[in-house]
């Protein structure tokens, strides 16, 4: 045997239990779906009839339209925004490389119901405007209605820009400077440069970005429905609920998880070519050109409207609520405890799903091949499906195991300890990791790939066993990417409601479920306070995390 | 080795909590909101030392506990809508109770004969009318005719309010006349159907439409103040008129409640049920959702007394429960969203 095949073997048997490992955890995320396919298999043959005459043709033109619009929106806005921030000098830099992330804070339920307010007939922007025109009737004069697709493709693509943002500015901020100094040695001036250099060297990051922010769009139930656009998700629930046909939503579903798939296999497809990968040598932090004049003031233009229509007009509605609310009632001190609640979950959700993150993706670096890369894409597919399927998947999956423990709990004292993985929490901790492994494998992948593979080999010819190389190496240089995933699964964790409310154990409240509790009944008042806490424990992160990557 | 298994064992159900162990505790698992059910909660532990535990679910509750299955926690099941307690009851999730406390308070038409399910409370969709609008009575059949061209405005036709709406019409007048009746509305929309029951006043204030459907609860709501002084104006602007269709009454819905198949916890259970139809609890209901009792003799809130003159339309609602699917589907048929 030659030395070099000792190696091989060597490291096959390294990575075995990596490989083992990941498996593991895309059987976790594949469950819940083999839990559809079963519940899909049960039936209702007349309902595709109906729906391909119905129901498919507009709800599939209308899902299009809304994906291709918030699409344009985050990836021109995100890449714009990082560009400028990372790129450039000009008025009011420093305060938006953290502001323009703010708007990640706001749940897109939230924006929605906060603009369909701030721009009714009867609000005060339009009576502002009748105010100053002389109407005294919103009879005389009144805008256009933001229940429309156009008013719901702007208010999402405004509060999911920061999925593009946040990986975009990572990318520049890590490792454009050497290109972009190249570049601009060769005489390339500041637009071609971002043009011909940024852009394509953006790509990966702008597509995964843009790619979470799309599922969002394609989960999100609340805001569409609320201004009147109707989705795939909206039908699959409709469906659902109104013909009680759970058989006949999980079809949708899965049809729904079918394409997705296909889209963002295409995606992968569409740039396996490029492999961005930098040199060993150190990358140079970009040196920011100094703006200008009218150019200077049309750059904090650019940055300060997302952030004041994303962020700081919902904001101040909510602040405003929630003031009026505590003038008439006070402060109610089960929302402390909610907070809380909200708080742990979500932390140790975020934990858990980057532990896992980092399984996946260790595997598929360290142990590269047809199993980990399948385990890597399978546990994405959670974040595809909208929330309340993805819950409805997993209910079977945990009574399944709550039942064999309660039946072995029983066998062994007699008595009957009911369901720990529903009465603990634990299911909603799965549901979490399940719906966002997503956001951490792309997340991490990012980083992954900023490091090159001849410090790999470095490492192991020295003797590091591949989960060396994984703690010593990979991890510390991509925990800035590491950190993003974190701070995003986290304020996805504090906005999640579907899995929520449905999975969490008796009396146990979270800020979310609140929220929607009090919605539902219309009391909005109640509501803003709750609203107003998601939005500040979001922010919280995003402060820590600016810290991380101003440098 | 087994000591240490049954430690972990024991430490498992310490963790547990005693969900269904204590005997006088009871769980319940509702999709109304909690704010509304907690008065009523409060007032029961005060008066019988039961604790109750509650879930507050929103759309999955048969499905959570069909799949919790025997080992379910969940004793009463309580639902905002005739259609989701007839779901809980074909789905075999209830069992049947014999009350003669219940049977008494509650009109026969508002409980299953076996016994499967109980009415709590009522609440009617009625015509929400610009105030100038020389308007004193209406057909929901009128809804669909062409002098009210670009002057409606409703919620959803997907949504549950609704889809009960048009399953009554179904019941009155079979699939053709509702399809041409859905058409007709849908012609005469002012907006995209959509937003919520208090846009419906809110959108009237702001001149996008003159008339519009929506629950008579939310007259109460925005009346009393708890929504804020926004919402006071809204209802301000509107009159409430209590429409019928032509060959019956005014179109009602109802909360209600059921007890679980397998209820760790059976008599409190019922003790719960019956707690609230008492007159006490009923009035409770009256006054904090301004929802109409089910009991023969209680008043509503005398903020909604404009409508307590209410004519229910007396059709079977079972019958319009399982019309549900059909009246869902010919929205979708005439694209009522769209």
């Amino acid at each position: 045997m030659t030395p070099s095949r000792t190696f091989q073997g060597l490291r096959r048997s390294a990575g075995a239990g990596w490989q083992a490992a990941a498996v593991l955890v895309a059987a976790l995320v594949l469950l819940p779906v083999a839990a559809l396919v079963l519940f899909a298999a049960q039936g209702s043959p007349g309902l595709w009839a109906h729906l391909f005459d119905n129901v498919l043709p507009v709800a599939a033109r209308q899902t299009v339209l809304l994906l291709a619009g918030v699409g344009v929106i985050v990836a021109v806005l995100g890449t714009v925004t990082a560009w400028l921030v990372a790129a450039c000098d000009f008025p009011g830099r420093r305060l938006f490389g953290w502001a323009l992330l703010l708007p990640l804070a706001v749940p897109t339920y939230i924006i929605a119901y906060a603009y369909l307010d701030l721009l009714h007939p009867v609000g005060p922007v339009q009576g502002a405007i009748r105010a100053l025109l002389g109407y005294d009737s919103p009879r005389q004069f009144r805008l256009p209605d933001i229940r429309s697709m156009t008013g719901c493709i702007l208010l999402l693509g405004l509060v999911l820009y920061p999925y593009v943002y946040l990986p975009v500015r990572a990318l520049f901020a890590m490792q454009a400077g050497n290109l972009l100094d190249a570049a601009r040695t060769l005489g390339t001036g500041p637009v071609a440069t971002f043009r011909r250099v940024a852009v394509p060297l953006a790509r990966p990051a702008v597509a995964g970005g843009t790619a979470l922010a799309l599922m969002e769009t394609l989960n999100d139930i609340g805001a569409a429905e609320f201004l009147g656009v109707r989705t795939l998700t909206v039908s699959v629930y409709s469906t659902w609920i109104n013909r009680s046909d759970l058989p006949g939503a999980a079809q949708i579903a899965l049809a729904m998880l079918a394409i997705v798939t296909g889209l963002v296999m295409l995606e992968r497809f569409s740039r396996k070519r490029q492999r961005f990968s930098g040199g060993a040598q150190r990358s140079q932090p970009l040196r920011r050109a100094r703006l200008q004049g009218p150019r200077a003031w049309a750059a904090t233009a650019v940055c300060a409207l997302p952030v004041l229509l994303g962020f700081v007009a919902p904001a101040s509605y909510l602040i405003y609520h929630a003031g009026q609310r505590l003038h008439y009632a006070g402060l109610s001190p089960r929302i402390l405890a909610e907070a809380a609640n909200t708080a742990l979950l979500a932390a140790l959700a975020t934990l858990v799903t980057l532990a896992l993150g980092l399984v996946v993706t260790g595997a598929a670096r360290l142990r590269p091949g047809r199993m980990t890369q399948a385990a890597a894409r399978v546990s994405t597919l959670g974040y595809a499906m909208p929330g309340t399927i993805l819950a409805i998947g997993l209910l079977p999956v945990v009574t399944l195991i709550d039942r064999r423990i309660a039946a072995w709990v029983q066998d062994l004292t007699g008595l009957s300890p009911g369901l720990l993985l529903l009465g603990s929490g634990a299911a909603l901790i799965y549901a979490y990791a399940a719906r966002f492994l997503a956001i951490a494998t792309s997340g991490i992948e990012a980083g992954l790939s900023r490091v090159p593979r001849s410090l790999d080999h470095a490492a192991r010819t020295l003797g590091r066993s591949p989960g060396q190389v994984f703690r010593q190496v990979h991890v510390p240089i991509s925990a800035p990417a590491l950190a993003a995933a974190g701070l995003l699964i986290f304020v996805d964790c504090v906005k999640e409601l579907p899995a929520t409310l449905l999975l969490r154990p008796l009396s146990f409240e979270t800020l979310s479920t609140h929220l929607y509790g009090e919605a539902a009944r219309g009391t909005y008042e109640d509501a803003a306070i709750a609203a107003l806490i998601i939005v500040a424990i979001g922010i919280l992160p995003v402060v820590v995390l600016a810290r991380a990557i101003r440098r | 080795m087994t000591y240490r298994l049954t430690a972990i064992a024991a430490a498992l159900i310490a963790l547990q909590a005693g969900t269904a162990l204590a005997a006088q505790e009871l769980n319940l698992y509702t999709t109304r909101e909690p704010k509304l059910v907690e008065p009523l909660l409060k007032s029961f532990t005060d008066s019988t030392g039961i604790k109750v535990n509650t879930i507050f679910l929103k759309e999955g509750l048969p499905e959570r506990v069909e799949q919790e299955g025997e080992a379910s926690p969940a004793d009463v099941l309580m639902t905002v809508d005739i259609g989701n307690l007839v779901d809980l009851v074909d789905r075999g999730l209830t069992q049947p109770v014999e009350s003669e406390v219940l049977e008494q308070a509650i009109p026969e038409n508002l409980r299953d004969k076996d016994g499967n399910w109980f009415a709590l409370s009522q609440r009617a969709r009625v015509l929400y009318a610009a105030k100038d609008l020389d308007l004193d009575s209406f057909h929901y059949e009128d809804l669909a005719k062409p002098e009210w061209k670009g002057k409606v405005c409703i919620r959803s036709g997907q949504h549950p309010y609704n889809v009960a709406l048009f399953a009554a019409h179904l019941v009155h007048h079979g699939e053709d006349a509702t399809r041409s009746w859905l058409e007709g509305i849908k012609a005469n929309l002012a907006r995209k159907a959509g937003g919520g029951d208090r846009d419906v006043a809110r959108d009237i204030m702001g001149g996008i439409c003159d008339i519009g459907i929506a629950n008579s609860y939310y007259v109460g709501l925005m009346r009393s103040g708890a929504g804020g002084p926004e919402q006071q104006a809204w209802v301000d602007a509107i009159k409430v008129v209590l429409p019928t269709f032509e060959n019956g009454g005014t179109q009602v819905n109802i909360s209600g409640a059921a007890v679980a198949r397998h209820a760790p916890n059976r008599d409190q259970a019922v003790q719960l049920l019956e707690y609230l139809v008492s007159d006490e609890a009923q009035r409770i209901y009256a006054e904090a959702n301004y929802e109409f009792p089910v009991k023969p003799g209680v008043a509503p809130s005398p903020v909604i007394a404009d409508m307590s003159h209410i004519q229910a339309d007396d059709t079977d609602l079972t019958r319009i429960a399982r019309e549900r699917k059909k009246a869902s589907e010919l929205a979708e048929e005439v694209g009522f969203d769209n």
